[in-house]
């Protein structure tokens, strides 16, 4: 069995393809305890896992608080308020004091790209990244990966399109850096407002003119959500609009290739970048995706606990 | 006390001088420079063979945080940080707190440099009043005060009739307008440069137009007025373009760049490095090619640090939420010299935009050893190899990307007003 050697896993870039390998397997293996009628191994008894989101988050936040829990490690969730950063304490001593009370694991979601490296500069325990800012999120990176294996049986000479607002998505950067790893390829659309200079370079990555270049004869069309509250109101006209140009349906779905499978990381604004036929039709995999986040999930919190598989 | 630098190359632009001289200072002045000039007993014998002996090198930019500030900095670790640097003279910016705005800031700070400090200080003041950008300052009254320059620096005058205004104002009273030029628009909340760098560190990106437009802006705006503008801390190579393009058409525009942006590019914010992290931001190679080459051909006339000290905890935090800034007088000369190393620049053109144009640009009337000047002068040993460590750094703060990194070239004697002030 493979060793993995990292106290933290805050981003893909990070990582090598042994390691992304070995979390893949171990969330095959997780996958089965999720089937489970009693979802519970002892595994992680005795540890605590804190974890920590400056933004608000369902689905990750659950995500992680189950995978916890189904390795039996006692999880606390915290939400500090956007204003408590005002309110003078920063996020290292909320980090220190949070510290003082021993968790194993600090799984932290926070708005500013790289806070995690400076919160492993301060403790001493190790530290998941749950999303920062648009940097990256690996666990659902490692998901998507897990999800596109599970239908393709592999994960090498894929053709992965992205669409969607690239700049600030910290998905689209986690799959970028995951994908190229494992030998596939990203095609990416989306409006020239939405699109990071120098992209291209961080990956296997090919920016397209437009959507159906990069969809056509794609194994897998990732749809981003489009997050007007953060994007502010110049980058595009409207969600109108958008969705004439950026929007998957019925109709331009014909273009990758038959029965390829569809993605969102959610939550989906049906209608927008989705829609709602393609949401809730036969290539979706967006309720796939979510149950193999507990999977990947459990397996990041085991291999960061230093554990190893009987 | 009297002083005698014996044997060293004496570089002086101000005379078209490039020996090996000796020069003798006497009363504060410079009394006689010549070849093996003799000393009576009691003058201090400064050995400078094998040394450089130039016109005491002059930053026209500045943050001494002194008043309101000192915790990050004040006017006595300031200017003790200034003369390790080899600067006799420095310029500080007006957004202390309060602002320079009025008399009694600016003789309090003129005062107490005189009392404590240990180089020359000239204030800047504001453009506008509390640098609200919304109305002049009493920039009359400024200059009578002993302010040589007024600047928002820190912040652009967006108003761009308020800013032509105060050009024509300024330029009546014959007080140079510092322009730190950037459109905030187009920053936005931007913390870094836009490029492939902010595109994989997931970090919002200034991208350089931010600046090239600004400085177009104000360099038309000067022209239009027949005013004089001076152009603060050029990074972009639009900028330097922009520039080169006015001084050929006879805009009487001046500008300056600092250390960083002609040494480091946006990689040293690899690591989420917030001792990287300043406005204007560090941009591409590309960039830093442009910059040298404004040095080269004169586009660009000085180099000054924009020295701004920052405190440990504002600046060991989240790259977002970290202060804009990086000190730089005690790393300027060092990585200034390396442009002569590198053959960038000619070491008569190093003085002269490291003291002779800033003290041109704002009429200070020093960056000169003519004889009968004053006796500001800095002697260099551009071989002398050191460590910067942030416990023998001078200045209060420690927010420099060079921290535990090899320099070549230090001040090794730095005399202001014929006083020895500094020695190493």
């Amino acid at each position: 069995m493979a060793e993995f050697k990292h106290k933290h896993i805050i981003a893909l870039r990070d990582l090598s393809k042994a390691d992304i390998e070995l979390l893949i397997s171990t969330a095959e293996s997780m996958r089965e305890v999720n089937s489970r009628d009693i979802k519970k191994v002892p595994t992680l008894r005795g540890k605590t896992i804190i974890n920590l989101f400056y933004e608000a988050s369902t689905r990750t936040r659950t995500s992680f608080e189950i995978a916890g829990k189904r390795l039996s490690a006692d999880t606390v969730n915290i939400a500090p308020s956007n204003s408590s950063a005002t309110k003078g304490e920063t996020l290292a001593d909320t980090a220190l004091n949070l510290l003082a009370m021993k968790p194993d694991i600090i799984v932290m979601r926070h708005a500013v790209s790289g806070s995690h490296y400076h919160l492993a500069k301060k403790v001493s325990c190790s530290i998941i990244n749950a999303g920062d800012g648009a940097h990256e999120h690996p666990s659902q990176g490692l998901l998507d990966l897990l999800t596109m294996k599970e239908r393709f049986g592999r994960l090498d000479g894929l053709k992965v399109a992205i669409v969607g607002d690239i700049t600030h998505s910290r998905v689209a950067r986690s799959n970028i850096q995951g994908l190229t790893k494992m030998g596939s390829s990203v095609f990416l659309a989306g409006p020239p407002t939405m699109m990071p200079p120098g992209v291209e370079k961080l990956g296997d990555v090919t920016v397209c003119a437009n959507m159906k270049e990069a969809i056509q004869d794609a194994d897998v069309v990732m749809m981003l959500r489009i997050q007007q509250e953060r994007q502010g109101k110049t980058l595009m006209p409207n969600t109108r609009e958008y969705s004439r140009y950026f929007g998957l349906n019925p109709e331009n779905v014909k273009l990758a290739k038959p029965n390829a499978m569809l993605m969102h990381p959610g939550p989906i604004n049906r209608g927008v970048e989705m829609s709602s036929q393609v949401v809730d039709g036969d290539q979706s995999w967006i309720l796939k995706q979510v149950e193999n986040g507990v999977a990947v999930r459990m397996s990041m919190l085991y291999h960061v606990c230093g554990g190893e598989l009987e | 006390m009297n002083l005698l630098i014996k044997g060293g190359r004496v570089i002086d632009p101000s005379q078209n001088m490039d020996d090996m001289l000796d020069v003798l200072v006497e009363d504060g002045l410079v009394k006689q420079i010549g070849k093996n000039l003799q000393a009576s007993a009691d003058v201090k014998i400064i050995d400078a063979a094998g040394k450089y002996v130039v016109p005491g090198l002059i930053d026209m930019h500045v943050h001494l945080r002194d008043p309101g500030l000192e915790y990050k900095e004040d006017i006595v670790s300031g200017t003790r940080a200034a003369v390790a640097g080899g600067f006799t003279s420095v310029c500080c910016m007006p957004n202390t707190k309060p602002t320079i705005d009025n008399k009694a800031v600016a003789s309090y700070i003129i005062n107490k440099a005189k009392a404590e400090g240990f180089c020359n200080v000239f204030p800047v003041g504001s453009i506008t009043y509390g640098l609200s950008g919304d109305r002049m300052s009493e920039m009359g009254e400024l200059k009578e005060s002993g302010c040589v320059a007024v600047s928002d620096d820190g912040r652009p005058v967006t108003n761009p009739e308020l800013m032509r205004r105060s050009l024509q104002y300024a330029a009546g009273i014959g007080i140079m307008v510092i322009s730190h030029a950037e459109e905030l628009e187009l920053v936005g909340e931007g913390v870094m440069n836009e490029g492939f760098t902010s595109t994989e560190l997931g970090l919002k990106g200034i991208p350089c137009v931010a600046e090239d437009i600004a400085t177009a802006r104000d360099i038309m705006l000067a022209e239009y007025s027949g005013a004089p503008i001076h152009i603060a801390h050029v990074s972009t190579k639009g900028s330097v373009r922009i520039i080169r393009e006015a001084k050929s058409r006879g805009v009487r525009v001046t500008c300056e760049t600092a250390p960083h942006y002609f040494s480091l590019t946006d990689d040293a914010v690899r690591g989420y490095n917030t001792n990287a992290k300043m406005n204007p931001p560090l941009r591409e190679a590309e960039d830093v090619a442009a910059i040298k080459q404004g040095l080269q051909d004169g586009t660009i006339d000085c180099i000054a640090t924009d020295h701004a000290p920052h405190h440990l905890d504002e600046k060991d935090v989240e790259f977002n939420v970290a202060m804009n800034g990086i000190i730089g007088l005690e790393t300027s000369l060092p990585l200034s010299l390396k442009l002569v190393d590198d053959g960038v620049l000619t070491l008569n053109q190093l003085v002269d935009k490291m003291s002779c144009n800033p003290s041109n640009i704002i009429a200070l009337e020093r960056g000169s050893l003519k004889v009968g000047a004053a006796a500001d002068i800095t002697v260099i040993d551009p071989s002398l190899e050191w460590i910067v460590e942030a416990d023998k750094l001078a200045s209060k703060s420690k927010n420099c990307p060079w921290l535990g990194q090899k320099m070549k070239g230090a001040a090794v004697a730095t005399v202001v007003a014929g006083n020895l002030k500094f020695v190493r």
